[in-house]
């Protein structure tokens, strides 16, 4: 545990104590806090934030600990969130308890990311990125036509009416009253998403500090090099894969779960590439860096959303531009200007950095 | 049999189209190694201009060829200029970053292409003025028409004209020793930015003219089409072998056709239990199984060795 908190606080044992403390105490008021100042909407927006670093944390593995480009990772989140969806509603008339449906919902995206890592071990860089968005496609037209000639999936109208995460009386999807203090749903599940937000930072940590985790770094570095040291460089990949699809539908069966409602529509090729942006903007293989990655990439196009159309009326006095397509124009500059002004993500990780810099002047073809 | 023949037709006309918009994607692959994300996104910029332009000239009684040809110049110069612009802005400062970096910022300009010609143009599907007669013959119980014949033919000639280029010009050495090896082509007195800039303008002038042709074939401009042509030609040029344009081309075609074929095959094939709307799945089912045997596309000499 403590050396986690030294991963994470950068500062001296002391220090961390209490920055773990001002931390907790932080993290459990936020949605108290966001909800008075900002309103119960952007509640909803923090949980989405959590769904997605937990995404982005997932995609990390593959992307930035085992350096294999993955374009379709949505896929996972997909597979997690109807398989949910499937056992847990009216559509198939299945009602499983939450806590069954959610891990077979990560062991079915665990299924998928060896599946899909299987047949693509062979395949470096640009290729494989290929493979996986063709991947990831492929899903998510079967989510939208596995309605005929069997209704499966709804089709494009998606599922709805899907049962609230409950553990035994207690549902996640009403208002409770604890401790004096009333908890409606969405801070509910800010607590519980939180909770495997956490689970998946802890897990990737220790992964990063273990010998899967430095042999999934050698291969990253050099995948010659790490098989000649006598890394099982096919079962590391495919642990690789298996790992991040893991994660994948894990949010995926929470986002079913916290949305009550999916369809193809939430898992295209956008967002495929919004948790790869989420991971190389934020800094690739650096826990940090991915955390402010998803924040910032979540935070950011809601605060444009909200921001873009008064800003307009301040400035002009009238709504110039559509302030969808400004928002996403501002979106796109911001993502250009990052990259330009830090190349290798806002926070990048002090080992990664430097094994960067000696390989851009090797790599100097 | 009339079916067969049609399938292929149309998939040839489709896949020429792929084609083009493939060797953009490959010529930069080929000299930076670097996936232009943001090409699908010219070829909608051609084809946008290049109906404004029409609109505006459409009532200037000017012949309708000549009309034609002067949309598509003037495309194909505003795309020129947005290639070389994408290059300067997005790519040629992060050139020594690592690598992830120029795809994040070409996924940025690609968001920004997209919504400023929302912005323009507006949400709504346009239809593409269509100047040629829509003559249409009879080959042996399929239907060809005369807009089609154009695309393979221009399409064809491009296609020639750029292979010339590349092999039997001093500009397309420059380009092939680029690509081999960018620090003993400076060592030799290459140009390499210059020849870059070249590459991304050539590849922005094959985009329009491919903008305007699929423009042209299905009679409609959209903002959002872009995307999913660019993906499909990013697929062809990975199925032929990424970095090498032959391979662009045969992918490309090889696409087309795959993708018509299984549209109209795909029902009795799996016993009516798949329908034609499956057919980008069998497209990626072929190119997934194709690169499981042939790890470096088709065509691809060069071993895909690069982490």
């Amino acid at each position: 545990m403590r050396n986690v908190l030294k991963r994470l606080l950068p500062i001296n044992k002391h220090g961390a104590w209490l920055a773990f403390v001002v931390l907790t105490i932080v993290l459990l008021a936020l949605p108290f806090f966001t909800d008075e100042l900002f309103g119960r909407g952007w509640v909803r927006i923090l949980n989405f934030a959590l769904l997605y670093i937990m995404l982005a944390l997932g995609l990390n593995i593959v992307v930035g600990y085992a350096g294999l480009l993955d374009l379709g990772y949505i896929a996972f989140f997909a597979v997690g969130a109807y398989c949910y969806a499937l056992l847990s509603s009216p559509q198939l008339g299945l009602h499983l308890p939450f806590w069954i449906v959610l891990p077979l919902g990560a062991l079915l995206a665990c299924l998928f990311g060896v599946l899909l890592g299987a047949p693509t071990l062979r395949l470096r860089g640009d290729y494989l990125a290929i493979v996986t968005l063709g991947f990831g496609e492929i899903i998510r037209i079967f989510l939208n036509n596995l309605n005929a000639p069997i209704n499966i999936t709804n089709g494009p109208q998606g599922i709805s009416m899907i049962d609230p995460i409950r553990f035994g009386e207690f549902s996640l999807g009403n208002t409770h009253e604890l401790f004096g203090l009333i908890f409606p749903s969405v801070h509910l599940h800010y607590y519980l998403f939180l909770f495997f937000t956490l689970l998946v930072i802890f897990i990737s940590l220790r992964l990063e500090d273990s010998r899967i985790g430095r042999a999934w770094m050698a291969i990253r570095e050099d995948e010659v090099a790490a098989k000649a040291m006598g890394i099982n460089t096919r079962n590391i990949k495919l642990l690789a894969f298996a790992m991040g699809a893991t994660f994948g539908g894990l949010a995926g069966g929470l986002f079913a779960g916290f949305q009550g409602f999916v369809s193809p529509e939430s898992f295209g090729l956008t967002e495929s590439i919004t948790v790869l942006c989420m991971v190389v903007l934020g800094g690739m293989g650096n826990i940090n860096g991915v955390l402010l990655g998803g924040i910032l990439l979540v935070v950011l196009p809601e605060a444009l959303r909200h921001g873009s159309g008064p800003a307009q009326q301040l400035l002009f006095g009238k709504t110039l531009i559509d302030p969808e397509s400004l928002r996403m124009l501002l979106f796109g500059l911001a993502l250009i200007t990052v990259m330009l002004w830090r190349p290798a993500g806002l926070w990048p990780s002090n080992q990664r950095r430097r094994e960067l810099v000696t390989e851009n002047d090797a790599a100097q073809r | 049999m009339d079916i067969l023949l049609q399938q292929i037709i149309n998939g040839f006309v489709q896949g020429s189209v792929y084609a083009m918009v493939a060797l953009g994607y490959t010529m930069v692959y080929g000299i930076l190694g670097l996936i232009n994300f943001a090409h699908g996104e010219v070829v909608m910029i051609g084809a946008m201009v290049a109906m404004s332009v029409i609109q505006l000239l459409i009532s200037s009684g000017l012949p309708p060829l000549l009309i034609l040809l002067i949309s598509l110049i003037i495309s194909i110069m505003v795309c020129m200029a947005l290639g070389y612009s994408i290059e300067r802005i997005a790519y040629r400062p992060l050139r020594k970053a690592p690598r992830l970096a120029p795809l994040i910022t070409a996924i940025g300009v690609s968001i920004v292409l997209q919504n400023l010609a929302m912005i323009f143009w507006g949400r709504a599907y346009h239809a593409f003025p269509s100047l040629l007669p829509n003559n249409s013959h009879m080959l042996s119980g399929a239907i060809i028409t005369e807009v089609q014949i154009l695309i393979v033919l221009v399409a064809l000639g491009m296609m020639g004209s750029l292979l010339l280029l590349m092999h039997r010009t001093r500009l397309g050495r420059a380009m092939r020793a680029v690509a081999e090896n960018p620090s003993a082509a400076i060592l030799m007195g290459v140009n390499i930015n210059g020849v870059i800039a070249i590459t991304f303008m050539l590849g922005s002038a094959l985009a329009a003219v491919a903008g305007m042709m699929v423009s042209a074939n299905y009679g409609i401009v959209h903002y959002y089409m872009g995307s999913i042509l660019g993906l499909k030609a990013f697929t062809a040029a990975v199925l032929g072998g990424i970095g090498n344009m032959r391979g662009a081309m045969v992918g490309g075609l090889l696409l087309g056709l795959i993708e018509s074929l299984g549209a109209g095959y795909i029902g009795d094939l799996s016993g009516g239990f798949l329908g034609s709307h499956y057919q980008d799945v069998f497209a990626f089912f072929v190119l997934i199984s194709v690169l499981v045997f042939r790890p470096s596309g088709l065509l691809g000499e060069r071993v895909a060795e690069r982490a």
